[in-house]
């Protein structure tokens, strides 16, 4: 049962991921990405994550992207074009990315004596895995909120307008 | 041969609940139009059958009846995705509600629960955050002004008022220890009324707090902007007719109903009597199994008679003030209400 | 828990600094003047840098279960980008526009970042690590868009984010890896499992996916591409502190990853940072002397830099690691420097952007015509200036290593690195043409701050060309804690 489930969302994700590299419109491409997250929380969700995978959907599929999609929206953004550029990335592009996969996943299947490393039992609850977090991990955690602010104050630095905007607005 | 049982029991609980919820979203609006009606003065759908209670089979029938029109150049994939989006959501969240005593579980499977999730506050907090696209895209792929105005509204809307929501809870969540909503109920229910979470838990700042979001959240008067009728026709659904309007439609007052369960379940102690033990348990397991019934569908019907009483009073804000409201005084309440749920916990102990 | 707050103690002070410069900044009335927010955030650098000081009392050990460490190597490093980050500041203070309203952003994001790049040094846990080199990433990538309107400001931050933000995507698949092998992310765990592990297959491809990300960071060849283009758009202050002090910390990473994650795999990773470093330097060098634009000249003279810098890779560890360090802190003294001395010609607008226009600075500014010819010979590498011993112990380094060869194609490229330097050199010293009117060009102005700056720049690269012996016993004490 839970081997179907992976196949199938596994499946599911990588499509999403191959649409969103292949389509040409970036409504579409946004949409391929909200899928590739669903399905991730799924699989999660298949490794006894609940908590994770509860997270993954609100704040990637259900606010990340939701703010994607708005700002396609708002630009109004029409298709891609392609250009000799693009034509040019996509040629080199996609060979360099089917070698870098042959490499990994030669590594990966040769690779015998690597111990399993699975979550615990213990650890997928929301309350084992708070603890983890507010403890061992309590100083990676509360850095992120420095990068957090630095991202915020950057965000609004960037889209405020310049002085001489301003004065003109007034 | 125990995994066919309960695929066979899961199947026809989810059949009856949708059965149970789409019924009581088409009564809903009949609610609604009554209940607006005699606040207005007037006495809303009375001639068919007694008192107009089959009015919403005849409105069924006559959005199905109606031509099913798509405009010329609206995106299609997305046009036809985005009604569909928004009921699936509506409707998957009611799965992890449970509406009576979760001891009722004839042969182990309970029978007043479709899912019984570790996470279940979560999956609904979510779903409903998936529910999102559902608008955005109608708005988007309809090609309209008034449709892409309207989604951009509701998008940031939901987007605004979803923090403050979720934060909301998270002081109920302490209390309880838990994300299970069977268990966050089950900790209501030492003492009746008095132990609910609202009064007893001390929560009314973060109920409140609740209920103005998820009234945002279901773009419900006084914060129905997304559809504001004046200034934008019909906002994200105006190229919608017929039953993809139908859906729509059906996909908000699910969503009402999904957040009054939700209300009922966070702040007023859920399936549980407000008496306590001064009645019951019963001899009659039958009693014992429907009472508790009878209470949560009470503390719903009462959210839902809230809602039609606040859109039938209140005047529609402007949309600066909204997200004012949601971002500057909403948002800091509801986390003071965490710091302070958390103080108080603590010192407790 | 007192200890524990005791070792992260600088990057507290520079984050806490930056809080205040913001808010501050926020409650200052929407017209006044920004500048005296440097009376925030400088105390607060020097604050965080006599922190990093008092560190050496503590015992060299590790705080947060394992996350940071303070040792030599990390209050080295510490040290150095505080004082980077000051001699920033204050040429900040002097040479921005008086009357941005962005200026309390800026104190903030430099102040936000170099606590990133502390942390950065610091970090013993991969976790740690990334965190604290996206914080240092993002600070900087606004920071390089901050003349946004111009048309080059965005365009660099936006080739430098992008670029930026995919070189990080590799360095996390290579963490995940690293998670994957060995079943921990913190870097004595890895090394530990690293060491008796059999098949080191995994840990090799790990390792490559960590190196593109950290590669990219300190500019080496095949990553190199974004430099010019960022160093040309950012403005010239930040391109002082993003040309040192980031690449100072990502040297660092670099430095712990291969010296103390994976020390065993040297016969691996040598050959690789080999050719590496010999391709840094000649790309480097041949681009460079072409460019007319004095910015982008130095930027590919500081992927030149990165070379030889990686050159003392090649060396055993304990030589290898003290002079990569002191390579780092001779670069950044007379890098900052010479960006201090452009910013000051060229101006904050850089109306003289060209070698060309440069003709003359001599005689229109005696001071900086000479403080330029002056850094200029310390980047060539000549005696008594810091260039010179930096480039010295790297390539002895490399020549203990075994690595003849790539010292002398290190000696070949400071042959032709000297070339577009004296070019430079020769322009700044030549009369000023008949038919320009150099009265017309005003004489920059030399403020206290940025006078102070200078002079703490041109005092750290004579210290390090005369005097070494200190912080080269520094570095190697630095380099002896990450054995």
């Amino acid at each position: 049962m839970h081997l179907i489930l992976f196949i199938v969302f596994a499946g599911l994700c990588l499509a999403g991921a191959l649409n969103l590299l292949l389509q040409k419109h970036p409504i579409n491409s946004a949409l391929s990405l909200v899928v590739v997250m669903t399905s991730l929380a799924v699989l999660y969700l298949l490794l006894g994550a609940e908590f994770l995978a509860a997270a993954q959907i609100i704040v990637y599929a259900g606010a990340i992207m939701v703010l994607f999609t708005f700002v396609i929206m708002l630009l109004n953004a029409g298709r891609e074009e392609r250009t000799l550029g693009s034509k040019a990335a996509v040629a080199l592009g996609f060979p360099a990315v089917a070698a870098i996969l042959a490499v990994i996943a030669t590594v990966i299947l040769k690779a015998q004596d690597l111990g399993s490393v699975s979550l615990s039992d213990g650890i997928t609850s929301t309350e084992e895995l708070s603890r983890v977090l507010f403890h061992e991990l309590l100083l990676p955690f509360e850095v992120t909120s420095v990068l957090i602010l630095i991202a915020i104050l950057g965000a609004v630095s960037l889209a405020r307008k310049g002085h001489g905007d301003q004065e003109a607005g007034k | 041969m125990t995994i066919w049982w309960f695929v066979l029991w899961s199947i026809l609980k989810v059949l009856v609940v949708t059965v149970v919820l789409l019924t009581a979203v088409a009564y809903t609006v009949l609610l609604e139009r009554k209940v607006v009606g005699r606040i207005q003065n007037r006495w809303g759908p009375s001639r068919v059958g007694p008192f107009g209670l089959l009015q919403p089979l005849v409105d069924g029938a006559k959005l199905f009846l109606k031509e099913d029109i798509v405009p010329t150049s609206v995106y299609k994939p997305l046009y036809l995705l985005a009604p569909v989006l928004a009921l699936g959501c509506a409707l998957i969240s009611i799965a992890v509600v449970p509406f009576g005593n979760p001891e009722v579980a004839p042969q182990g499977f309970r029978i007043f629960q479709i899912s019984d999730v570790n996470i279940g506050l979560l999956v609904v907090l979510g779903i409903t955050s998936i529910g999102v696209y559902g608008i955005a895209l109608a708005g988007w792929s309809s090609n309209n002004k008034y449709s892409l105005m309207g989604s951009l509204r509701s998008s940031a809307q939901l987007i605004s008022y979803e923090l403050a929501l979720g934060l909301s809870l998270v002081g109920v969540v302490m209390l309880a220890g838990s994300l299970n909503l069977r268990v966050i109920v089950e900790s209501q229910a030492a003492h009746g009324l008095l132990s609910w979470n609202i009064f007893g838990g001390f929560q009314f700042v973060a109920f409140f707090i609740y209920l103005m979001a998820a009234y945002a959240e279901t773009n419900r008067a006084p914060f129905d902007l997304p559809e504001a009728e004046s200034e934008l026709t019909a906002g994200y659904h105006t190229e919608y007719s017929s039953m993809k309007f139908a859906t729509f439609f059906m996909a908000e007052y699910a969503n009402m109903i999904t957040v009054s369960c939700v209300a009922t379940l966070m702040f007023f102690g859920g399936w549980t009597s407000p008496l306590g033990n001064l009645i019951g348990p019963f001899q009659n397991q039958i009693i014992n199994a429907i009472l508790p019934i009878f209470w949560f569908v009470l503390k719903v019907f009462f959210f839902l008679f809230l809602y039609i009483w606040v859109r039938g009073t209140l005047p529609r804000f402007r949309y600066d003030q909204l997200m004012n409201f949601g971002w500057r005084y909403l948002l800091p309440l509801a986390i003071l209400n965490i710091v302070g749920t958390s103080l108080w916990l603590a010192l407790k102990q | 828990m007192n200890t524990d707050l005791l070792r992260i103690l600088p990057e507290t002070i520079l984050v806490v600094a930056g809080i205040l410069v913001m808010l501050i900044d926020a409650s200052l009335p929407p017209r006044a003047q920004r500048r005296g927010l440097i009376w925030v955030a400088a105390p607060g650098t020097m604050l965080a840098l006599w922190a990093s000081l008092i560190q050496l009392r503590l015992d060299p050990g590790t705080a947060f279960f394992g996350a940071v460490e303070t040792s030599p190597f990390t209050i080295f490093f510490h040290v150095l980008i505080c004082g980077i980050v000051l001699v920033a500041l204050l040429l900040a203070y002097d040479t921005l526009p008086r009357d941005s309203h962005h200026q309390g952003e800026f104190y903030a994001l430099v102040l936000f970042g170099a606590s990133g790049m502390c942390l950065l040094t610091g970090a013993v846990e991969l976790l740690v690590v990334f965190i604290a080199l996206e914080i240092s990433s993002i600070s900087t990538y606004i920071l390089a868009g901050y003349r946004k309107h111009t048309g080059k400001g965005p365009e660099a931050a936006i080739k430098y984010f992008l670029l930026g933000s995919f070189a990080t995507g590799f360095l996390l698949y290579g963490i995940a890896l690293i998670f994957g092998a060995t079943g921990s992310t913190q870097i004595y765990e890895v090394a530990h499992k690293a060491a008796s592990a059999q098949n080191h297959t995994f840990i090799v491809l790990a390792l490559m996916l960590m190196l593109v990300g950290i590669l990219f960071k300190v500019s080496a060849a095949p990553f190199h591409v974004w430099t010019p283009d960022v160093y040309e758009g950012a403005p010239s202050p930040v391109v002082a502190l993003l040309s040192t002090a980031p690449k100072a910390a990502a040297f660092a990473l670099l430095l712990r990853v291969l010296y103390q994650m994976l020390p065993d795999l040297r016969s691996l990773w040598m050959p690789l940072l080999w050719v590496i470093a010999a391709a840094s330097m000649t790309i480097g060098n041949l681009a460079a002397l072409r460019q007319q634009n004095v910015k982008r000249m130095l930027a590919y003279s500081s992927i030149a830099h990165a070379g030889y810098l990686l050159a003392a890779f090649a060396g055993l560890a304990d030589k290898g690691i003290a002079a990569a360090a002191f390579y780092i802190a001779a670069y950044a003294a007379m890098n900052v420097g010479i960006f201090a001395v452009v910013t000051l010609i060229s101006g904050y607008d850089e109306h003289l952007p060209l070698v060309a226009d440069f003709r003359g600075v001599l005689y229109r500014s005696p001071l900086l015509g000479s403080l330029l010819i002056f850094f200029l010979i310390s980047l060539i590498g000549i005696p008594f200036t810091g260039g010179f011993f930096g480039k010295f112990y790297s390539f002895s380094a490399a020549v203990g290593g075994g690595a003849v060869v790539l010292a002398i194609i290190g000696l070949l490229n400071s042959g032709v690195a000297a070339a577009y330097y004296v070019r430079l050199a020769v322009t700044v010293a030549q009369k000023p043409e008949n038919g320009m009117s150099q009265a017309a060009l005003p004489v920059p102005q030399i403020g206290v701050a940025v006078g102070a700056a200078l002079l703490f720049t041109v005092g750290a690269t004579l210290w390090l060309g005369i005097a070494p012996e200190p912080i080269l016993r520094a570095a190697e004490n630095a380099a002896h804690a990450l054995q």
